[in-house]
């Protein structure tokens, strides 16, 4: 029990300390996981859209494989993009192993699929309660896109924390593409990773504190945001 | 017009980097985890920065995948201890020359009731044989890393098939040495460790050195440049300055000035160069 208490202890220094070894990790964590989940939900709403409203041969198989790729281990992905972005892969020349994109490139990959499928889930719900009026109005493929992505966006905006939320919280992938540089491409997972192979059980876990407490902030934020976009709309 | 937009994004990150990461001179180096986790880079390397201008990108992993990671062009120093995988690595023509840089040993740690009889032991081989003998836990790294293999030597020499035993008392965690000894603590096992990390470990519970001092425990580290004729790309001059500076009279004082609690961790023995 005393552990427990003497983590948090070293949780809450961390945070009132604040060195800028602290803030240069959170800020990259952040920094790689919005920019991955923005592009994730440039590419992934629509397809799931594309594939929740649209019908299709092989709508079935494509939803089986977005579902599928959900669970793609962070480590095979992070092996892919390795692969890919060596200096002896196809993309070497880019030179962007080790390097913050690669991160970011990894973590697009792993959460595109799970931000597709739920948005699929969800456009298709709706796409079924429209759809009379959409036949009715003689609406274009484009505007249903449009017009069930807009009218989901707050259930999406809950797909995109869910991305967040994979994306903040994955070390296997970063850590092969990152390498885990200092003051490079060191983040907070990979910190946490690092203190444990150290044995310093207790700073790794006051890390993960640390790291729930800012996901925490953020989700809190996106659900303010959430409440008055919807106050706004319905008065 | 959507499409284009975000091929522009996707274009847009691949050409910038991080707010933090600006333009400067660096060379990446593929090194083992032992140089990271006991602080030795960290302790060294902003010396030579301070120096030179150039800034030290260190990929700590095993030695195994360290060289991998460097056939495959992913670096321009290759830091590491396992003699006769580096010397491959020359021979194969992906680096351009060995060096030695320092050394320490391997110890073998284990609980304080020493279930097979081991504490105090000159003899590493004699002491492995009779942990196998006692069936007594054995944690293994498993990853092919320059301690994993200094281990494997270790059970060939005291004639056990430890891969005929792996999953009973032999343990493979393929993980690093820090992960491996997090494991072995909580199994009460046996564990073979590079001193630096050991010294420097910060989950020991009631853990100690119980056999150590046998030659063949000898810990030597190399450092070699990736060579340049298979990788066009690599900063082989900034990386040859590092070697350098690791060999010259400098940085061999750096690496031994570098204490935990009094105690060195890595003693150089670079050869004096003309």
């Amino acid at each position: 029990m005393s552990e427990i208490g003497a983590i948090f202890r070293a949780a809450f220094e961390l945070i009132l300390r604040w060195d800028s070894n602290l803030g240069e990790i959170v800020t990259l964590s952040l920094y790689v996981t919005f920019f991955a989940v923005a592009l994730a939900c440039c590419i992934g709403l629509p397809l799931g859209a594309a594939v929740g409203v649209f019908r299709f041969p092989g709508r079935t198989a494509a939803t089986v494989l977005l579902n599928t790729l959900m669970g793609l281990p962070p480590v095979v992905v992070g092996l892919g993009v390795y692969l890919m972005l060596s200096a002896s892969g196809p993309l070497g020349p880019l030179r962007l192993l080790y390097t913050p994109t690669a991160m970011i490139i990894a973590q697009l990959v792993l959460v595109t699929p799970i931000i597709a499928a739920l948005a699929r889930q969800i456009t298709e719900d709706l796409n079924r309660e429209y759809a009379d009026q959409f036949t009715s109005l003689g609406v274009g493929p484009f505007r249903k896109l449009w017009a069930v992505l807009w009218d989901g966006r707050y259930s999406l905006l809950t797909v995109a924390l869910a991305g967040f939320g994979r994306a903040v919280a994955e070390v296997g992938a970063v850590m092969i593409v990152g390498g885990n540089i200092n003051h490079v491409t060191r983040v907070m997972t990979t910190s946490i990773a690092l203190e444990t192979s150290k044995g310093n059980l207790n700073l790794a876990l006051a890390l993960g504190v640390v790291l729930l407490a800012i996901a925490m902030a953020v989700n809190a934020v996106a659900m303010a945001v959430r409440a008055s976009a919807m106050r706004a709309a319905y008065v | 017009m959507y499409v284009r937009a975000l091929c522009a994004a996707l274009l847009a990150l691949i050409l910038m980097d991080a707010p933090s990461v600006a333009k400067e001179r660096y060379i990446i180096v593929q090194s083992t985890t032992s140089t990271q986790n006991s602080g030795l880079l960290d302790h060294i390397l902003p010396l030579f920065t301070k120096k030179s201008g150039i800034a030290v990108r260190v990929v700590a992993v095993g030695t195994g995948q360290a060289i991998k990671n460097a056939r495959r062009g992913d670096g321009d120093v290759l830091l590491v201890h396992a003699k006769a995988a580096e010397e491959k690595f020359v021979a194969d023509g992906f680096g351009v020359k060995r060096f030695d840089v320092m050394y320490n040993d391997f110890v073998l740690v284990g609980p304080p009731s020493d279930p097979a009889g081991v504490r105090g032991m000159r003899d590493a081989v004699k002491a492995l044989a009779k942990i196998a003998k006692t069936k007594t836990p054995f944690i293994s790294r498993g990853d092919d890393s320059g301690t994993h293999k200094a281990e494997l030597r270790l059970w060939r020499k005291a004639g056990v098939d430890v891969a005929a035993a792996s999953g009973g008392w032999y343990r493979e965690t393929g993980s690093g040495m820090g992960a491996t000894l997090n494991i072995g603590v909580a199994m009460s096992g046996y564990i073979l460790t590079d001193r630096a990390t050991w010294i420097s470990f910060g989950n020991k519970r009631d853990y100690k050195i119980l056999v150590a001092g046998d030659p063949r425990m000898f810990n030597q580290y190399g450092v070699i440049l990736v060579s340049a004729k298979k990788h066009p790309h690599v900063k082989s001059a900034m990386g040859r300055q590092f070697i350098d500076w690791l060999l010259s009279a400098e940085g061999q004082a750096a690496i031994g000035a570098y204490k935990i609690g009094g105690r060195q961790l890595f003693f150089p023995n670079a050869a004096p160069r003309k």
